[in-house]
């Protein structure tokens, strides 16, 4: 800096370089220019919409409040009505299969998936870019196809079913009570394969290889070097990709809009589908609300172990 | 060894010696044809995970009775654009609204993104670790949570049915990802050159905009490609904030498509191709970037 270079008791930890009087003060303006906008953009897109969920829940928030801004309080009686509902545990229920049912297969394959593209071999980086299209698609892409997929008549999968002889007659996948759910997870299994392939591959990749290879001159086999060098040394990353995937997946909703809307006869509803019905659909917003927070609640809790699960990991490569 | 390349034509009369490093035993043609052999495999497996895709396409270029047909037609065997007319037709302004609307989006989330990430990266504020703990935490608030609240917002401000509301929705989804993801980047730039410009004295501003951004590139691009892409994809805003015709995007209008013409399957697919396009010219041009991305947003260091 070209002025002032009169020694200052630089203000404490926080201060860069020492700097002081005008210039000093313009230099702090300057930082402040750098992350103000973002606090002040945190607190009015999040900050704000959380607090609103949160205060909406406890009213009884119509469509007139929207015009009239009067919404009035009812204390816990829109909680008590949506816990009351029977629809609350089969949500809870549902959103708990799908979640689990996903994560188990999406991370299995995509599993195998990394560690089938770890060897090295022609067109095999082109091939693994390929299967990260399913990701990157919007997902009412993803829906709308397997919508047609899945139709009972002229669906491709019930006619290569039953050409293979594995089924007597077309499954009625997504309005069918019995198979509407399984259709829906298996759709979001397809959705969620390539980023927990991503992930593990770049898990497998910082293993070095030659412990693979001092395993190999002792002769272990592939699955014995799966055990004991790459399962053990990708836990880090496995902890995180599940934590992740259970975020995402505890609050996935596009799919289940698109392929049933939550049908039928709710069979396919998850609390955040619901939550959407709640408002938009039955303009309870208060209720919407009230089941939008268990979900913040539940996301929230994953969220702290993961945070924990990261942090342990840091620390033990710091140790290392 | 003078040759170089393990070429699999000539004698494989002996193992040849084989280049430095490699595990001993197997000869170069026989390595050769079980790597191809892994290729195979590997074409096979991505098939069947694409095949959802091809059957998309397929059922884009097929006549909209050609669909209906049992079994199925594996190909497109007398193909038509009919479809894609009708889906130009119906689905164009809406595709035109969600390029306004991504585009908008990638310029909102890097204005607000990028400073935050450098002063996270490089400021040592008091305030940093519960910044970058909030981006962390409000990731994981559930879309339709947002969507709830934001709607009362916007109907008080008036921002329902506005294409800048809308990317401002938007930029929920991306801010976060793309200050975390450049953030990351950020740490890692050498500290000799940032200090060298403060020095030549450009002031902090001068100092971002002229070597900070330039030398971050790469992650820029990556971030700006994702927030392109959650914009292009949404689904949950566009649904909850948009009720016009005039300003809805993609995902809602092929939504509302699908639900008034089950039966026209060949321009609902079309449509469905029209709006994966983005996805697959980013794949094929940014590929490296968005493996980079998919782990750098996930994983904080």
């Amino acid at each position: 800096m070209s002025t002032a270079l009169t020694p200052a008791p630089a203000p404490a930890p926080a201060a860069g370089p020492p700097a002081a009087g005008r210039a000093g003060r313009r230099a702090d303006l300057a930082r402040l220019g750098f992350y103000l906008p973002a606090t002040l953009y945190l607190l009015v897109f999040f900050g704000y919409p959380i607090v609103t969920s949160v205060v909406m829940s406890f009213q009884d928030y119509t469509v007139n409040s929207f015009y009239t801004g009067d919404a009035p309080w009812n204390g816990l009686a829109n909680y008590a009505e949506v816990f009351r509902d029977e629809l609350f545990g089969a949500t809870l229920w549902h959103t708990a299969v799908f979640t689990a049912a996903s994560l188990a297969f999406q991370f299995a394959i995509g599993l195998a998936l990394a560690v089938f593209f770890r060897r090295h071999f022609p067109l095999g980086g082109v091939l693994r870019a390929l299967l990260l299209l399913p990701w990157l698609l919007p997902l009412i892409v993803s829906g709308t196809v397997f919508r047609w997929l899945l139709d009972q008549d002229y669906g491709v999968v019930n006619n290569v079913l039953t050409g293979l002889n594995l089924i007597s007659e077309p499954v009625p996948w997504l309005v069918s009570t019995d198979t509407a759910l399984i259709a829906v997870i298996i759709t979001n299994i397809w959705i969620g394969i390539p980023f927990n392939m991503v992930i593990l591959y770049g898990g497998l990749q910082s293993i070095p290889d030659t412990l693979y290879e001092a395993a190999a001159l002792d002769g272990a086999g592939p699955w014995q070097r799966f055990r004991h060098i790459t399962w053990p040394l990708l836990r880090p990353v496995t902890a995180v990709v599940l934590m992740l995937g259970l975020i995402y997946t505890v609050k996935a909703f596009d799919v289940v809009i698109v392929l049933t809307q939550g049908g039928p006869a709710d069979s396919t509803q998850l609390l955040s589908t619901w939550s959407y019905e709640l408002s938009f659909t039955d303009l309870h917003f208060g209720q919407g609300a009230a089941v939008g927070n268990v979900l913040i609640a539940i996301a929230m809790l994953f969220a702290v172990v993961y945070l924990r699960s990261t942090r342990r990991a840091e620390a033990e490569q710091d140790a290392r | 060894m003078a040759t170089t390349t393990p070429t699999t034509t000539g004698g494989a009369d002996r193992a040849r010696p084989a280049t430095a490093g490699r595990p001993r035993g197997a000869r170069p043609r026989a390595r050769s044809r079980r790597r191809w052999g892994t290729t195979a495999l590997a074409v096979a497996i991505v098939a069947v995970l694409l095949f959802p895709l091809y059957w998309m396409v397929n059922a884009s270029l097929q006549p909209s009775a050609a669909l209906l047909s049992i079994p199925p037609r594996w190909f497109p065997e007398d193909p038509t654009l009919d479809g894609y007319r009708a889906a130009v037709d119906t689905q164009g302004r809406h595709l035109l609204i969600s390029l306004f609307v991504a585009c908008g989006n990638v310029v909102l989330t890097l204005a607000v993104a990028a400073p935050l990430a450098w002063a996270l990266a490089r400021f040592r504020l008091r305030v940093g670790p519960v910044l970058l703990f909030a981006l962390l935490i409000v990731q994981m608030v559930p879309g339709i949570v947002m969507a709830n609240s934001l709607f009362a917002l916007f109907n008080t401000v008036g921002l329902l049915n506005n294409t800048i509301g809308l990317m401002l929705a938007h930029s929920t989804l991306s801010v976060p990802f793309a200050a975390i993801l450049l953030r990351a980047f950020m740490q890692d730039l050498p500290r000799e050159i940032t200090e060298a410009a403060a020095i030549d004295g450009a002031g902090q501003w001068r100092t971002f905009r002229s070597v900070v951004l330039p030398m971050s590139r790469n992650a820029v691009i990556t971030a700006g490609l994702f927030a392109f892409l959650f914009s292009w994809a949404d689904f949950l805003f566009a649904i909850t904030m948009t009720t016009r015709d005039a300003i809805t995007p993609v995902t809602v209008g092929i939504y509302r498509f699908i639900g008034a013409n089950t039966t026209d399957w060949n321009a609902v697919m079309a449509s469905a191709v029209l709006a994966s396009i983005p996805a697959a010219v980013l794949l094929v041009l940014a590929q490296r970037y968005i493996a980079a991305g998919i782990t750098g947003g996930a994983v904080k260091d």
